[in-house]
């Protein structure tokens, strides 16, 4: 991963060497691709955030929830990490709207890529909080806590830290699938470099820049989440 | 009417031999993969540092970038370079180099398991580092990691819906183009979800019993019980 940058580097210069090759016929598409970045961005950051919820409803359920719960839960993991999430995206795109519920092609994005992903970061969410040392609940139950209590204020917090890396994978996974949201007629960055592809046949110089964007939003993350990591983990590491 | 048999058993004839598309594209793709990615793993672990850090930079920018936006970049951006590929072709190539970046980081993790004193002892035998990597490192270095491969391999399924944007008739593509005959998506796609999820829980459960199987052998070698 420390290789990133490294590659960042590379396709820098390789895109500065066309930019300069041909740098007249960039300027004009450049707006456009950034508009459809910004459409990009909007859904990787909506996804996430529902991702996150419904990764912790669902870990919830599935290991402390009644029976019927975690039945639902185990369910929704396995039916979203078994399918792919192409068709989920279709499937709420063109079959809904066969049940009355007429969804905007964002919300379908949105909806779709949170839940798909919301339902690999439940395993993530289970992992970490099954990886906090059985000594922690031992002494919340010393201590008088409830067991609603202790999972929020002692397990929790130090599952959170061991979360972190994997959820950035999974945010940059999330990134890579809102390409997918060009084929329900949504236009992202994807959408507009086709597009742009199929006026100006540019194709080289659209599909490079796009490639580097997309690399630039995952490095992003990955330093984004670092970052955050580097803050969670500050006094939580000190009573290992 | 939300859902109709009949019209469930006219369009799976149509979907089965779809499906034979899809899996010939996972199997296709993932064959790619495999190579690739131990090519890419040995690339990466090289001493000279050109060639390790290039795999590295590559290997990392094939993770970090969309596999549709390398589907699209192989099928119309590779014409230009004279590089003319059918549709299929592209699709797999994309979706093999795509897994295959992943896998050698698999196999890279295999490699790296195998204790460095096998290397000294092969170069204690006077074995060349071509039969030491053959016969001694790979054959201790692939099977623990081959659970691993599975999962890749289910994961690479679940993607090739993506080759519907190149127009290949696979499963998606076909079952959209019966949603436009019919204005009928309901059945098509759900059809297509069913398919993707039993066939992605028989792997998942297939992988599990080979998981299984390789620790038992593997904590056991050559078989004596």
């Amino acid at each position: 991963m420390q290789l990133r940058p490294l590659a960042v580097c590379a396709i820098v210069f390789f895109t500065a060497g066309l930019a300069v090759s041909s740098f007249a016929g960039f300027r004009e598409f450049i707006p456009g691709l950034l508009q459809g970045a910004a459409i990009t961005i909007q859904i990787t950051i909506g996804g996430s955030l529902l991702a996150v919820v419904m990764a912790l409803i669902a870990a919830m359920a599935k290991m402390y929830g009644p029976l019927p719960l975690r039945w639902l839960a185990v369910a929704y993991i396995e039916v979203f990490r078994g399918t792919s999430a192409l068709v989920q995206l279709f499937w709420l795109f063109f079959v809904l709207p066969h049940f009355g519920v007429n969804l905007d092609p964002m919300a379908v994005a949105i909806t779709a890529l949170g839940l798909n992903v919301g339902a690999y970061g439940a395993e993530v969410v289970r992992g970490a909080v099954n990886a906090v040392a059985r000594g922690q609940w031992e002494a919340s139950v010393a201590l008088n806590m409830p067991r609603a209590l202790a999972l929020r204020r002692i397990i929790l917090p130090q599952a959170f830290v061991a979360m972190i890396p994997p959820w950035g994978n999974l945010f940059i996974e999330l990134l890579k699938a809102t390409a997918l949201v060009s084929l329900i007629t949504i236009s992202d960055l994807t959408f507009k470099a086709q597009q742009m592809n199929q006026t100006t046949f540019r194709t080289v110089e659209i599909f490079t820049i796009v490639l580097v964007v997309y690399l630039a939003l995952s490095v992003l993350i990955t330093v984004g989440m670092r970052t955050l990591e580097t803050f969670a983990a500050r006094g939580i590491a000190r009573g290992r | 009417m939300f859902w109709d048999w009949n019209y469930v058993w006219e369009i799976t004839p149509t979907l089965l031999r779809a499906s034979v598309v899809t899996i010939q594209a996972t199997l296709l793709g993932f064959l790619l993969a495999a190579v690739l990615g131990l090519v890419l793993a040995i690339l990466r672990m090289s001493k000279t540092g050109w060639i390790s850090v290039t795999a590295a930079g590559f290997v990392e920018f094939i993770r970090s970038t969309p596999v549709l936006i390398q589907i699209f970049f192989i099928f119309f951006v590779f014409p230009e370079f004279g590089i003319v590929l059918p549709a299929m072709a592209a699709g797999v190539i994309a979706l093999g180099l795509h897994y295959g970046s992943y896998c050698s980081e698999v196999y890279r993790a295999g490699l790296e398991n195998v204790p460095k004193g096998q290397w000294e002892a092969s170069t204690a035998l006077n074995l060349s580092p071509y039969i030491t990597f053959r016969d001694i490192i790979i054959p201790q270095a692939i099977p623990p990691v081959v659970p691993a491969l599975g999962n890749y391999l289910v994961a690479l399924f679940k993607e090739t819906p993506l080759l519907s944007a190149i127009a290949v008739l696979e499963l998606m593509q076909t079952a959209k183009i019966l949603g436009s005959q019919s204005f009928r998506y309901v059945e098509p796609i759900t059809l297509v979800g069913g398919f993707f999820l039993v066939m992605s829980l028989v792997a998942a459960a297939f992988i599990r019993q080979l998981e299984a199987y390789l620790n038992r052998t593997l904590r056991n070698p050559g078989g004596a019980r």
